[in-house]
């Protein structure tokens, strides 16, 4: 028997996130007197996998072919299905991601697994299997029981959190059966971004809604964002505006963020947005009206206007950052 | 071509999210149902596509499993241009057997769109599931899809960005924010033809459910907003650093 | 009895939500602010067949029944009563009039177009001396054997401007009285035809009301409606069921001032309480509700009757006095329960406050309504 847990790599790097997943697996597996087992897709160097180690992976099984750099939802679930019934393994973890949301649903199929989906911790229950997540985004929390021998889960980000241990880990190289037929998406394309801190792994992120005024008005927020390493992000009507790209919008119809610190910035928090930024750890919350409701879901929270407070929001983080150096 | 969109029937987006029989089930009294927010964009992008390709695609058809009282979901899914509409009758429990039932409808067709969760539970899991027991390719996170000659193409979100993929019908493509800008609202000429066109009742295949959602609680309130004195940045700054410790 | 709406209706009803939810919401202050006419959202809604909802599908029409239109019209005014008149006059006063008593080549040449909102039509028979008293037109319709020409100024025109086809009462034999008077299609381009000054209303602003004034118009004999002298009989069963229309509108206001109190009193705290939790404000609001419910009932019993075929005029006149009244009334104690933001644009209640005002004026002022009432019972 065993954990299995899928981390993804972005050119050859682990996030933190892979690390909470393999902290994650490896609770679950002492919990249930196993071991967790990383797997690995794609090429990553040894030094890189051997961090895995860190969070208690035992083994991590490296699948380093060439063929595997894009993500081919098929070839991939058909190599960690593999994997999954060569180890024996019980349970199988993904991130709840973009990556995870897209194989957990079909490697469970392949193992007849029943599948819960952006759970939060660990199982309150071994003998039912009982797993708390999100539902109604994050307007409830649901208890959802397994009831096959077999079980997959995507676990949100920023849930669990980090555990460190020694590394006793050895690393397996593997060579799944695979054949051409099984890659079946061809990429043509990819634009990336570069040099902006990526939304859903931000540590902080700044945000401006319909308050902003217009799309002109966002230099003060590139800045602060500069300025605490943060990630930019909009509430619906700005994006539905076209202020900001699609990408940028958090909320339930948009991207779910968990950061620590999510600074909310003209938004007035309609629940549909809260959906989707509830979890952040603390929330700053500056608005003109004072019954907004974002106020009521706020940590911090200032009456005011942006226009105004932003610039003064940087200059007093940045004599902040002149009396720490 | 023929495209199918899975449909889920879920409460408005505003719906106060109450539990009933000792907090083991949602309380659907008093719920306005709409369609799965994505799951209409899905739609909206397959009319879209319909009218651009000039007669490539033959047929537009939606699905859902549910009870009857998922129908006015599905008839407005016609009205707003689906040209046909398909209701497994039995109640969506567990996402396995909602794929499970779906992928008998779906064998006939060559694009199945599916929204990339449901706004209820939150599942991500029926477009890819559906996909593995169809045993065909499956996209998620598809940001933009398009017909363009014969080929499929599709823009997939990745972490800070985008790729560009194609792939072969039948496939299945999970769809998210960016796939179509507004869904369209149902004429009164829409909502007329819809009248005529068919939903289709169709009975359950036996299935089993792996999953079962015990109970529900709310997520803990949270404590009071500390205000800050607009004039008084600093104090802002200084409990983001000293008191919650996150800059 | 059946209080159910169909699939259909509720439908609609959403339809109409949606739009006015995402769409006339926008720019509905703005509009009230600078008086501007609603053209683009008088474009979606015509695709969308709100213009000509309840005209026969033949004739290009949604085909839909009464109660559909008056759960379309209290959606959309709830936040925007001005494209609600646009869509009234449009539908149950123009498209009404000549799908029931038009020529097959009028409802050809003219309900098409309008049914399809590609034209909007206006109803002229206010006169400056005249409200909406039908029986003393000054404006004249000469006979001239194969055309009439027309004379005479129509005031309080909603889409005077925005609309090209204009349905006119006008009298012709004025030794007949009432009996004398015609009414006629007319284009809003033909040679005689000047508009006054577009009028600087209270509320409603963003629709367009103007004086039309006639000065020798020809217009061709085939382009009147019915009998020689069927105008009095056409303007009173018309108004009939435009009243429902204004009901309709009635309602939503008040609903929509309604709504708007209700996440008020829940959210805004005064004397360490939401307002809810002050009986003051609580009974105001039960007050309103019970207003409200009563007020739909009237207008959907009242197009009830006219989708079953039956009488409804003495139904739609209860439904627009009693609607347009208490329109006023729960907008005056929205405005109240908001207290200081409600005085100020930004809140709408204020806005609704205003349009609540002229749903007791038009189309047969609330005193109107109650002659027509009175007269029903007593002159038996």
């Amino acid at each position: 028997m065993s954990i299995l847990v899928y981390t993804e790599n972005w050119d050859g790097k682990f996030k933190k996130l892979s690390f909470e997943l393999v902290s994650y697996a490896s609770e679950i597996a002492k919990k249930m007197n196993t071991s967790a087992i990383a797997l690995s897709i794609g090429k990553v160097e040894e030094s890189e996998l051997q961090k895995l180690g860190n969070y208690g992976a035992e083994k991590i099984i490296s699948v380093s072919d060439e063929k595997n750099k894009v993500l081919d939802n098929q070839a991939f679930s058909k190599i960690i299905a593999e994997v999954a019934n060569k180890e024996n393994s019980e349970i199988i973890v993904f991130a709840h991601n973009n990556s995870g949301k897209a194989l957990a649903p079909r490697v469970s199929v392949k193992l007849h697994a029943g599948l819960v989906s952006g759970v939060i911790a660990l199982p309150s229950d071994f003998d039912t299997f009982t797993v708390s997540k999100k539902a109604f985004t994050g307007k409830a929390i649901a208890n959802v029981v397994i009831k096959s021998p077999k079980k997959v889960l995507t676990l949100s980000q920023n849930s669990f959190g980090l555990i460190e241990t020694e590394n006793n880990s050895i690393i397996e190289n593997f060579e799944p059966e695979l054949s051409d037929t099984d890659f079946t998406t061809e990429l043509k394309e990819v634009n990336k971004i570069t040099g902006k801190v990526i939304l859903t792994d931000a540590e902080i992120v700044i945000s401006g809604g319909r308050g902003m005024k217009s799309s002109e008005n966002w230099a003060p927020i590139e800045e602060l964002a500069e300025l605490l390493g943060a990630a930019t992000a909009c509430s619906r009507p700005v994006s539905d505006e076209n202020w900001r790209p699609h990408s940028e919008h958090v909320g339930q119809t948009g991207k779910i963020i968990a950061p620590n610190l999510y600074f909310a910035l003209g938004i007035s928090g309609a629940i549909q947005h809260l959906g989707g930024v509830s979890s952040s750890k603390y929330i700053v919350a500056i608005n003109t009206d004072h019954e907004a409701p974002i106020f009521e879901s706020a940590d911090y929270g200032i009456v005011g206007d942006v226009h105004k407070l932003i610039p003064e929001l940087i200059s007093e983080i940045k004599e902040l950052k002149e009396t720490e150096n | 071509m023929k495209i199918l969109i899975c449909i889920s029937n879920v409460p408005d987006t505003t719906t106060k999210i109450k539990f009933t029989g000792d907090s083991t089930e949602f309380d659907v009294a008093g719920v306005q149902w709409i369609i799965n927010p994505w799951d209409e964009l899905a739609l909206t992008r397959a009319l879209e596509l319909k009218e651009k390709t000039n007669g490539k695609i033959e047929k537009i058809s939606v699905v859902s499993v549910g009870l009857k009282t998922a129908e006015p979901t599905l008839r407005k899914a016609l009205a707003i241009g689906a040209d046909e509409a398909f209701r497994i009758d039995c109640e969506a429990k567990d996402s396995n057997s909602v794929a499970a039932q779906i992928a008998e409808v779906a064998k006939d067709y060559d694009i199945i769109m599916c929204g990339i969760e449901a706004s209820d539970y939150n599942g991500s899991a029926v477009g890819g599931m559906l996909s593995e027991f169809l045993n065909i390719p499956s996209v998620s996170s598809v940001s933009n899809l398009d017909i363009e000659n014969n080929d499929i193409l599709i823009s997939r979100e990745i972490d800070g960005g985008a790729e560009i993929l194609t792939t072969k019908i039948p496939f299945v493509a999970i769809v998210q924010k960016g796939i179509a800008i507004e869904p369209r609202i149902p004429s009164m000429r829409g909502i007329m033809m819809a009248r005529k066109k068919p939903l289709n009742v169709v009975s359950p295949i036996e299935v089993e459910n792996l999953t079962e959602f015990v109970s529900f609680e709310l997520p803990p309130s949270k404590a009071a907003c500390k205000m800050i004195d607009a004039e008084n940045v600093k104090e802002l700054v200084d409990l983001l650093h000293n008191e919650a410790k996150v800059i | 009895m059946n209080f159910n709406f169909t699939e259909e209706q509720e439908m609609i009803r959403q339809a109409a939500r949606d739009y006015a939810e995402r769409e006339l919401i926008k720019d509905v202050l703005e509009r009230d602010e600078k008086a501007e006419y609603p053209t683009q959202h008088i474009k979606n809604l015509s695709e969308l067949g709100f213009l000509g909802m309840l005209v026969d599908p033949k004739y290009d029409g949604g085909g839909m029944d009464t109660v559909s239109y008056v759960l379309a019209m209290e959606e959309i005014c709830k936040i925007d009563s001005s494209v609600g008149v646009i869509i009234s006059v449009n539908n149950s006063l123009v498209c009404y009039g000549i799908e029931n008593y038009g020529t097959e080549e009028q409802k050809e040449k003219y309900l098409k177009p309008l049914a399809r909102g590609e034209k909007i039509g206006a109803f002229l028979l206010s006169e400056p001396e005249a409200g909406s008293d039908a029986t003393h037109q000054r404006t004249t319709a000469e006979d001239k054997g194969d055309h009439y020409l027309l004379n005479g100024t129509k005031n309080w025109i909603t889409n005077a401007n925005s609309g090209s086809i204009y349905i006119v009462v006008a009298q012709t034999h004025p030794e007949k009285k009432h009996k004398g008077i015609n009414v006629f299609i007319v284009e809003k381009d033909s040679p005689g035809i000047s508009l006054g000054q577009h009028e600087d209303k209270m509320g409603m602003r963003s629709s367009d009301t103007h004086s039309v004034m006639f000065t020798d118009v020809k217009v061709p004999k085939e382009n009147r409606i019915g009998e020689d002298g069927f105008g009095f009989k056409f303007a009173m069963k018309t108004l009939e069921g435009g009243r429902i229309g204004i009901a309709s509108q009635a309602l939503g206001i008040a609903s929509g001032a309604f709504e708007r109190s209700v996440n008020y009193a829940k959210e805004r705290k005064a004397f360490g309480t939401e307002l809810a939790n002050h009986q003051a404000i609580a009974f105001k609001i039960s007050d309103m509700a019970v207003k409200i419910e009563a007020a739909r009932n009237f207008c959907l019993k009242a197009a009830w009757l006219k989708d079953q075929g039956k009488p409804f005029g003495v139904a739609s006149a209860m439904a627009k006095q009693y609607a347009a009244d208490i329109a006023m009334e729960v907008t005056t104690d929205a405005v109240q329960i908001h207290g200081g933001y409600g005085y100020v644009k930004e809140y709408h209640v204020e806005r609704l406050m205003r349009e609540a005002k002229l749903t007791q004026i038009y189309e047969g002022t609330s005193e109107i309504q109650k002659i027509v009432i009175s007269r029903s019972i007593l002159k038996g």
